[in-house]
């Protein structure tokens, strides 16, 4: 049977993957996918506890997410092609522009 | 008489526009003429002052001109009282000062007319110089004359103090002239103390400075015969500027130094004018004076030891222009006992009558230095008569003067000194007979070995290697020269102070006169502008003494009565005290007869009776000086002249009193061991004090400073400084935790607002 706590064990473990994916790859690629893995957990844990609960409002939200995500994915792929027409990267490690 | 301000000024503009100008612009013959064409006109106008004067009737022979209003009106106090301070630049002529006048002008012109030949060779600016210092001192003198009030005078006294510091000092190269200049000057500071205290006093006791004002209060007030009152102080305070000025006891000691100087400037300043400011102050207060009997006594004995003392020392001195000067001091000691036994008259009459002829014996002695081409000692000189004729017979009629022999300048003068001594103090009579004869001795040992015997000096370029010549210069033996040769093996005192010394004194001569055998040419009569005024002099020498032929000789002393105004208290606003006046004057019948005040009738039969009994004595006392004078001028060319070894033995017999002489008593010596010694000690430690008190609390006042500062500065560096720093370095190392956060990379801001939510949620948790 499966419950609630195996949901969020699974929905836990994605959330360290992408975040552990956030920290340590340096294409910006693989962190923007990484960021997808994280949003797509807390997707798992709405739609977890929108069964659970019996409430659809989980399930909306869900939906909500995954349009912001694919915005959100269009603006940064977007940022990305721009940064890398300048310099030629998409190392993270160098982008650091902001440092003096 | 309207101009008699003019007087003192004429020369006073001279020696402006010489030291302005002519110092720098001005030939030697330019500044000359300037300065004598001041003089002439200012005799000039004094002898038209002074006829004017003589057209006076006798009791109204005083004018006043008040030229300029000097210290405008200051209350200040005094003995009764305040009075108003207010000085005037007051001129006075009568008869004191008016004959005075005449001396100061006539004798000022002659040796300015002398000086213009003695000063030749010296350089063009120091000609200049010369008539400037001479002209400036011929103003102060006659300011010092004319002035009627003390401070007047005084500003003439102390200027005439310079003017005798520059010109002795004129040769200022020369060590042993500046520092007689600075001598002269300050011993006649030491004098000056005591004038300036008595003229103080003088103010403080009448409140006025005027001569005419003070001789009228102090004739009102009684005579102190009993104690030593206010005017006694006055006097003594007064006595004691004169002495300064006028070469007395204990203050003597710069006159004879004095002679660094150019000789026209001993003539004048040395002798005639300047040294005899004192006794004319005397005579200018003489009413002061005889209020304080005691203080006569002290200026009697005073003068009378003076007299002494210098003339004992003048008979031992080498060097011409010496003898001079003691002699000079002498003569003013004569001044002073006369004045000191009331003979004011005589005292003044005096100082005429040795201002002529003391002037023409330092002119001529000039003009022997000038034609020895600078040697002034007398062993060097002899037989000079025949080289100059014209310096020989006026200098013999002034020796005979200031012998005494009549009918010449000094006989008279003398004499009257004399016969007032006798009847006032038998003492002071026998010490100054005693002085005529040395004077009368010292004065022809220098005629003797100036003018007689045979010539002693260096030789000359023309007959300089003729075997007389050179033997005589050298004090070899030879045999035609038996008196040179005498005098060479004579004691030679100047330089060894000791037994003859033959051979030293050889060497010495080929040293010290080797410039001499340059373009000298051997002893020459001097040039016109010098023997001119030498036989001016000569004839006043002769005739000064004709005003003053005493009633014993039939004459009728015209000079006592003409002087007699200018002793006494005015008799209007003085009636009362005219008596007391001539009673103070112990022992002085004629002055009161010869006054002839119609209020003295009373008592005029007795005093006639006095002078009548004296006449005998006053012609056998007369008969005895002139006795006196003959012997010592005897003796004197007997010692010197005939047989000169006679003198060469007695100062070998007396080589201890001879040796006491020529050093001059040690007076000298004693000065500097005593009071110069101690002056020294005294500012050395002074001076020791100042360098150790007075330095070190004014070293450590710094050294407090700079201690303290120094602590100041290191406070500010470390505490200060090191807060500043402090929160730098604060602020530095803060900065570097902080500025390793800011990598700008976004992994690491995301890992870092990781841990922050691991943070916040794990405090969260636990705190729940």
């Amino acid at each position: 049977m499966i419950t609630p706590v195996h949901y969020m064990l699974l929905s836990a473990a994605l959330f360290i993957i992408g975040v552990v994916g956030v920290l340590v790859r340096k294409n910006i690629i693989i962190i923007f996918m990484s960021i997808e893995l994280i949003l797509n957990a807390v997707n798992i844990n709405l739609v977890a506890f929108s069964a659970q609960l019996q409430n659809v409002v989980g399930q909306v939200f869900a939906v909500f997410v995954i349009a912001v995500a694919a915005a959100e994915a269009a603006v940064g792929l977007g940022i990305i092609l721009a940064f890398y027409r300048n310099k030629e990267t998409i190392n993270i490690d160098e982008m650091n522009l902001m440092r003096s | 008489m309207r101009y008699i301000w003019l007087i003192p000024l004429l020369p006073g503009l001279g020696a402006l526009v010489n030291g302005v100008v002519g110092i720098r612009a001005f030939s030697r013959k330019a500044s000359g003429l300037l300065a004598c064409a001041t003089m002439t006109v200012a005799l000039g106008l004094s002898l038209v002052a002074f006829w004017q004067l003589l057209a006076l009737p006798s009791d109204a022979r005083a004018y006043d001109a008040v030229i300029a209003q000097w210290i405008p009106k200051i209350p200040l106090a005094t003995h009764d009282g305040f009075a108003a301070l207010e000085v005037p630049w007051g001129f006075r002529l009568d008869p004191l000062s008016g004959m005075m006048l005449l001396v100061v002008t006539g004798i000022g012109l002659l040796i300015h007319v002398y000086s213009t030949a003695y000063m030749a060779d010296e350089p063009r600016g120091g000609v200049a110089r010369f008539f400037c210092y001479l002209n400036l001192f011929c103003f102060f003198m006659l300011m010092l004359v004319l002035g009627n009030n003390f401070l007047v005078m005084f500003v003439g006294w102390e200027g005439v103090g310079l003017c005798s510091y520059l010109l002795i000092g004129y040769w200022y190269e020369k060590k042993s002239a500046s520092d007689a200049g600075k001598k002269a000057f300050i011993t006649n500071r030491i004098g000056d103390w005591g004038f300036v205290l008595g003229v103080f006093f003088v103010y403080y006791t009448f409140g006025t400075f005027d001569f005419r004002a003070v001789q009228n209060a102090a004739g009102a007030m009684p005579v102190e015969t009993a104690h030593f009152g206010v005017l006694s102080a006055i006097c003594l305070l007064l006595f004691v500027g004169a002495a300064g000025k006028s070469a007395q006891i204990p203050l003597y000691v710069w006159l004879p130094d004095a002679m660094e100087g150019p000789t026209p400037v001993s003539a004048l300043i040395h002798a005639a004018t300047m040294v005899t400011a004192g006794v004319y102050m005397v005579g200018r207060n003489a009413v002061l004076f005889s209020h304080a009997p005691m203080v006569m006594e002290i200026v009697a004995i005073v003068g009378v030891l003076t007299a002494l003392m210098a003339a004992s020392i003048g008979l031992v001195q080498y060097d011409i222009k010496r003898v001079l000067a003691y002699s000079t001091v002498s003569q003013l000691g004569y001044m002073f006992t006369a004045m000191g036994v009331g003979a004011f008259a005589a005292g003044t009459f005096h100082l005429m009558t040795h201002a002529f002829f003391k002037a023409l014996l330092f002119l001529g002695s000039g003009s022997v230095i000038h034609a020895m081409a600078g040697e002034q000692d007398m062993r060097h000189m002899g037989g000079l008569k025949k080289y100059q004729p014209v310096t020989f017979a006026t200098m013999m009629i002034g020796t005979l003067a200031i012998a005494g022999i009549p009918p010449l300048a000094g006989f008279f003068s003398k004499d009257e000194i004399l016969f007032r001594a006798f009847l006032a103090n038998k003492a002071v009579w026998v010490i100054a007979v005693m002085t005529a004869f040395m004077t009368a001795f010292y004065m022809f040992r220098l005629m003797s070995m100036t003018f007689f015997g045979d010539y002693r000096g260096p030789a000359w370029e023309t007959t300089g290697h003729g075997a007389a010549a050179v033997a005589a210069a050298h004090g070899v033996k030879h045999p035609a020269d038996p008196h040179a040769h005498g005098r060479a093996q004579g004691p030679d005192h100047e330089v060894s102070h000791g037994p003859a010394e033959p051979h030293a004194k050889t060497g010495d001569d080929d040293q010290g006169h080797g410039h001499a055998h340059g373009a000298w040419h051997g002893p020459h009569e001097s040039p016109t502008p010098m023997t001119l005024p030498l036989q001016a002099l000569a004839v006043g020498a002769i005739i000064a003494g004709f005003v003053g032929i005493p009633a014993a000789l039939g004459g009728g002393n015209t000079i006592e009565k003409f002087l007699e105004p200018s002793f006494a208290a005015e008799q209007v606003e003085a009636r009362g005290s005219t008596r007391s006046t001539s009673s103070g004057q112990a022992g002085s019948p004629r002055a009161d007869a010869n006054a002839a005040r119609p209020e003295l009738v009373e008592g005029r039969a007795e005093e006639h009776e006095t002078a009548h009994v004296s006449t005998g004595v006053e012609i056998g006392l007369m008969a005895f000086s002139v006795l006196v004078a003959v012997v010592g001028i005897s003796l004197a060319y007997k010692f010197y002249v005939t047989s000169p070894e006679i003198s060469a033995r007695l100062a070998d017999r007396w080589a201890g009193a001879h040796r006491l002489l020529l050093n001059k008593y040690y007076v000298d010596e004693l000065y500097n061991g005593t009071i110069i010694a101690g002056t020294m000690a005294s500012a050395r430690k002074l001076w020791t004090f100042d360098r150790n008190v007075v330095d070190g609390a004014v070293n450590g006042t710094s050294w407090l400073t700079v201690i303290s500062s120094w602590f100041s500065g290191l406070t500010d560096r470390t505490v200060v400084d090191g807060l500043v720093n402090f929160v730098g370095w604060i602020v530095q190392e803060g900065s570097l935790l902080f500025r390793r956060l800011q990598t700008g990379l976004v992994q690491n801001y995301a890992l870092l607002m990781l841990f922050g939510i691991f943070a916040f949620v794990s405090i969260y948790l636990l705190v729940r």
